[in-house]
């Protein structure tokens, strides 16, 4: 263990006496220590989803095996999505909202820091509600959209359903608090003279997406709210049998969330290689205010294409022609920002870091996501390949190949900044290499096996149909990750504790986050800087000096500088507590219902009525 | 655009706590409820959409606005929705709205000298937050009453599409009344406790700006569930 | 959007005296009341055209029912909620998703045939 103040990172007690120990981090408000959390969390529920995949494509690596049940096979494809979505790719781009934020556009904290650790604890709670069962083969089944009404209660009578509706809700809370959060820190929070126009892309991804976040999870909300009473109480929502329902409504409602949700998910990756193209290609972004835009754009055209999801349910002529003409819009936005991306990195004079290679690995990846994309915004070539591994391979383009690489990027790229070290370059090359070929290897031969008629979600097939070589070449890439994803982790560990030190700003960007110590002291900045332009620390005569004199300082307590900071607490967490064992109540007794509301309204009193921080004098 | 004597007011009540430096002068709760009640927006449209959609799909009786005979046993079952109880409740609901913004302004008020008896009337804050909390339960009584004469007349939540999508969509608004009231109860605990001053302003801001949407939500249920047939 | 920046305060010491300019320049009690008299004339009106057999059968009554329904929000946005005196960011806040919102709704109607396009 190192024990100069310089190599040891600040959230481990190095600055202040109260801030080490489990407690602390059970109670700390700190937006860089939740992140944190968030991060590893995040990272851990993503190789438990990566193992589920695993045991998906090990069954399918050849024609009739019965490695696993079909039943147990629904459970993993379900499990396998619903943790990559809501559990990893979500919340590994909330572990940078949170650490990255308020960094980037010089705050001290977020806008609500006690809402924040609420945030996470609610997730982690809400992860851990809807992991759990499927170690005990009742995990949800009826895939990661769960339609309605083959999850409502007669044809799928087990608890598995219940686990996912209660869950989904949770993990809602958790991000609706989030958003809410993060929207106003970065509306309010900005630190004199950082503009709107002035605040670095991953910020105004971030701040995108919080209104998709705000605008789309009310929807999934009510439409689980429905499927929840149909369930419990006997209502007539999806009951298309006896009270006449409409088997569309869930379809619609799921999707006028889903979509922008698919923004959600790799809108943050955009933000992040935004970050990372320029710094290793010492150039600006190109096109700064059009990345912008189009970001906006891509968000609000993203609640008018969600019924290009259900284009075979046979809507008719003229809404299928509106939401294939809005989706294949959507293009010009996404096209613009990987023509500027590539616009910034021409000319550059690029390094090629393991983040660089991710980032550089994203603009390609997800251009072959995006272009297969475009392919089924078409009704009657989606009518071919709906429902079948094309559509499995579209997507895992532009969820893996855009946000997973998107957020390696960020991970190599910011891992000084959070530890105070650098991660191990060479390890890191091998991880990028291994992860891209395994990418290619596993989801490449899924468009062909889908343009055979391979349909997705069945445990097992005959052999015979052309789909067999296809399927073995996709087993064993998958069968590459898992190599990719233990050098990550023993590079990660290593790094951690004995890689090279960082220093301030080791790649030489030129964002305000890289002003202040690594890892950064809990006030984030001495000083709050005054903001003159984009790019702080490249454009010399335009920097603060004053400010970055005294923020690049190390060692200095917040207490010595006089700088109020929050209390930790325990409230946020309590009152998490409460809200999962109310919905724990749900599935069993009443008991427990009223024993988590008044744990929920007690500590929630308690919290509202106790002060952020010390009285200023 | 606004009158520069409009605008003093706004510093006044959205100012955030001196020590924090905020980019646009205003106090982060306040941003927040408002991008709260834009997310509420689409929570409720949601409900209304599912309402709409559902409408006159019924397969069996009651229903809102027309007569139903019930094909097996030859009962008649007449239209459910009761358009005087409801107009009273909201019209008692919207009188809510009114007291609500009379104790907002009785709070950023406190500490200016009250001459007339009226001054002090309209300065009372407690009587304000006391009236608005009333007016908001009694909205919830009519609520119950509805929906126990609604049961008794044979419409459940389970009895078909509409009683669904009616008693969630009506509850939901319900629940929000009750979340409503129980933020004016603390608010009045507060202000028996150390008395509420110009300085809370932004506290009684906020939840005004709730209760308010709360009730605009029902200008738009009342109309599209009560009116429209 | 980028002119939320152009509010800046100088300084937080700035801020620091605000709360003590209390002026009694919003709207008051006689503004108050009349609106609370307007909302109460449009829903008596609401309710009496619904009493009236021939207008409810005709082309007419769902448009004005919604009218006077959103007449009824728009006051109550604007006045009760103060967004007329208000920031204009809070606007933004607000406007933007009630936008989406509506256009949400009024795709669902479409989707579930409860309004129509005619094509020739």
């Amino acid at each position: 263990m190192a024990t100069t103040a310089i190599s040891t990172p600040a959230y481990r007690g190095e600055y202040s006496g109260e801030q080490s120990g489990l407690w602390s981090w059970l109670s700390t408000v700190d937006h860089k220590r939740i992140g944190i959390l968030y991060l590893y969390t995040a990272l851990f529920f993503f190789m438990f989803g990566g193992v589920e995949a695993l045991i998906l494509r090990a069954q399918l690596g050849a024609p009739n095996q019965h490695l696993v049940s079909a039943e147990f096979y629904n459970q993993l494809f379900t499990m396998h999505g619903t943790t990559m979505i809501f559990l990893a790719i979500m919340p590994l781009s909330a572990a940078f909202f949170n650490f990255l934020i308020p960094l980037q556009i010089g705050a001290r904290d977020v806008a609500f820091p006690r809402l924040n650790a609420f945030s996470y604890w609610v997730y982690l709670f809400g992860g851990i509600f809807i992991t759990v069962p499927i170690l005990f083969a009742v995990a949800p089944n009826g895939g990661w959209f769960g339609y309605a009404p083959l999850t409502t209660k007669p044809y799928s009578p087990g608890i598995n359903i219940d686990f996912w509706v209660i869950g989904l809700q949770i993990l809602g809370v958790s991000s609706l608090a989030a958003a809410f959060n993060f929207l106003t820190t970065i509306i309010n929070l900005r630190a004199p003279g950082m503009t709107l126009m002035r605040m670095p892309m991953f910020t105004w991804m971030a701040f995108v997406v919080q209104f998709l976040l705000v605008l789309a999870f009310p929807v999934i909300t009510i439409a689980l709210v429905f499927l929840l009473f149909d369930r419990f109480f006997g209502t007539n929502f999806y009951n298309t049998v006896s009270a006449g329902a409409d088997p569309l409504l869930w379809q619609h409602l799921f999707w006028i969330f889903g979509h922008p949700e698919v923004y959600i998910l790799v809108l943050p990756a955009f933000g992040l290689v935004s970050e990372v193209l320029p710094t290793y290609s010492r150039k600006p972004l190109f096109g700064y205010p059009v990345m912008v835009y189009s970001g906006i754009l891509i968000a609000a055209l993203g609640f008018g294409v969600w019924a290009h999801h259900m284009f075979a349910v046979g809507m008719g002529p003229i809404a299928d022609t509106f939401f294939g003409l809005t989706t294949m819009l959507i293009a010009i936005p996404t096209g613009v920002k990987i023509f500027n991306w590539i616009a910034t990195m021409a000319q550059g004079a690029i390094r090629y870091t393991t983040s660089m290679l991710f980032g550089i690995g994203l603009v390609g990846l997800f251009t072959i996501g995006g272009i297969s994309g475009i392919m089924h915004s078409s009704p009657p070539a989606d009518l071919q390949q709906t429902d079948t591994y094309f559509i499995v391979a579209h997507f895992h383009y532009v969820l893996f190949g855009g946000s997973i690489m998107g957020i390696f990027a960020g991970i190599y790229h910011y891992f000084p900044k959070i530890q105070g070290r650098l991660m191990d370059e060479k390890l890191g090359k091998i991880h990028f290499w291994l992860t891209f070929i395994a990418m290619n290897l596993t989801f490449f031969p899924m468009h062909f096996s889908g343009m055979l008629g391979m349909p997705r979600r069945i445990y097992t097939y005959d052999a015979g149909q052309g789909w067999d070589l296809y399927n073995a070449m996709s087993t064993a890439g998958a069968m590459i990750f898992p190599i990719a994803m233990l050098i990550f982790i023993y590079n990660f560990f290593k790094s951690r504790k004995s890689g090279e030190i960082a220093g301030s700003n080791p790649w030489g960007a030129g964002t305000l986050e890289w002003s202040i110590p690594s890892p950064p002291p809990d006030y984030n900045f001495a000083k709050i800087p005054t903001v003159t332009s984009r790019y702080p620390l490249w454009e010399g005569k335009e920097v603060d000096h004053e400010s970055a004199r005294i923020n690049s300082q190390e060692g200095k307590t917040a207490a010595e500088l006089g700088i109020v900071m929050p209390y930790n607490t325990i409230k946020p967490l309590l009152v998490a507590l409460g809200l999962i064992i109310m919905f724990c109540g749900l599935m069993t007794t009443p008991i427990l219902i009223a024993a988590g509301a008044a744990l929920l309204v007690f500590s929630l009193y308690s919290w509202l009525l106790s002060p952020l921080e010390p009285e200023h004098h | 655009m606004t009158a520069p004597a409009a605008r003093i007011h706004v510093a006044h009540t959205s100012a955030p706590a001196p020590h924090h430096y905020t980019t646009l002068g205003l106090d982060s709760r306040k941003v927040a409820i408002w991008a709260f009640i834009g997310s509420e927006c689409m929570l409720f449209v949601s409900l209304i959409s599912t309402y709409l959609i559902y409408k006159g799909r019924s397969v069996v009786g009651p229903f809102p606005h027309e007569t139903w005979t019930d094909p097996t046993t030859g009962h008649v079952l007449k239209p459910i929705l009761n358009i005087p109880v409801t107009s009273a409740s909201t019209f008692v609901l919207l009188m809510s709205s009114l007291f609500m913004v009379l104790a907002l302004a009785a709070v950023q008020n406190k500490e200016k000298p009250k001459h007339s008896r009226g001054d002090r009337i309209l300065g009372n804050s407690k009587l304000w937050l006391w009236m608005t909390a009333i007016a908001g339960t009694t909205f919830l009584g009519f609520q119950a009453f509805e929906f126990t004469s609604f049961v008794h007349e044979g419409l459940t939540i389970r009895t078909n599409l509409f009683g669904s999508s009616f008693f969630t969509l009506t509850g939901f608004h319900g629940a929000h009344v009750t979340a409503g009231v129980l933020w004016l109860v603390t608010l009045l605990a507060i202000d028996y406790r150390r008395g509420l001053g110009s300085r809370d302003s932004l506290l009684v801001d906020i939840a005004a700006l709730y209760w308010h949407f709360v009730d605009v939500i029902w200008i738009v249920i009342f109309t599209l569930v009560y009116l429209i047939k | 959007m980028d002119t939320h920046a152009t509010n800046l305060p100088d300084s937080a010491e700035a801020d620091a005296h605000a709360p003590g300019e209390v002026e009694h320049a919003h709207p008051t009690w006689s503004t108050y009341w009349k609106v609370a008299l307007i909302l109460t004339l449009i829903t008596v009106a609401e309710v009496w055209l619904y009493y009236i057999p021939s207008f409810v059968a005709g082309r007419g009554f769902i448009p004005t029912l919604l009218v006077l329904s959103a007449l009824k929000f728009t006051i109550v946005v604007m006045f009760y909620m103060h967004l007329k005196y208000d920031h204009r960011l809070f606007r933004v806040l607000f406007t933007g998703p009630l936008m989406i919102a509506s256009l949400t709704l009024l795709a669902l109607m479409f989707l579930f045939g409860h309004l129509y396009i005619k094509i020739m």
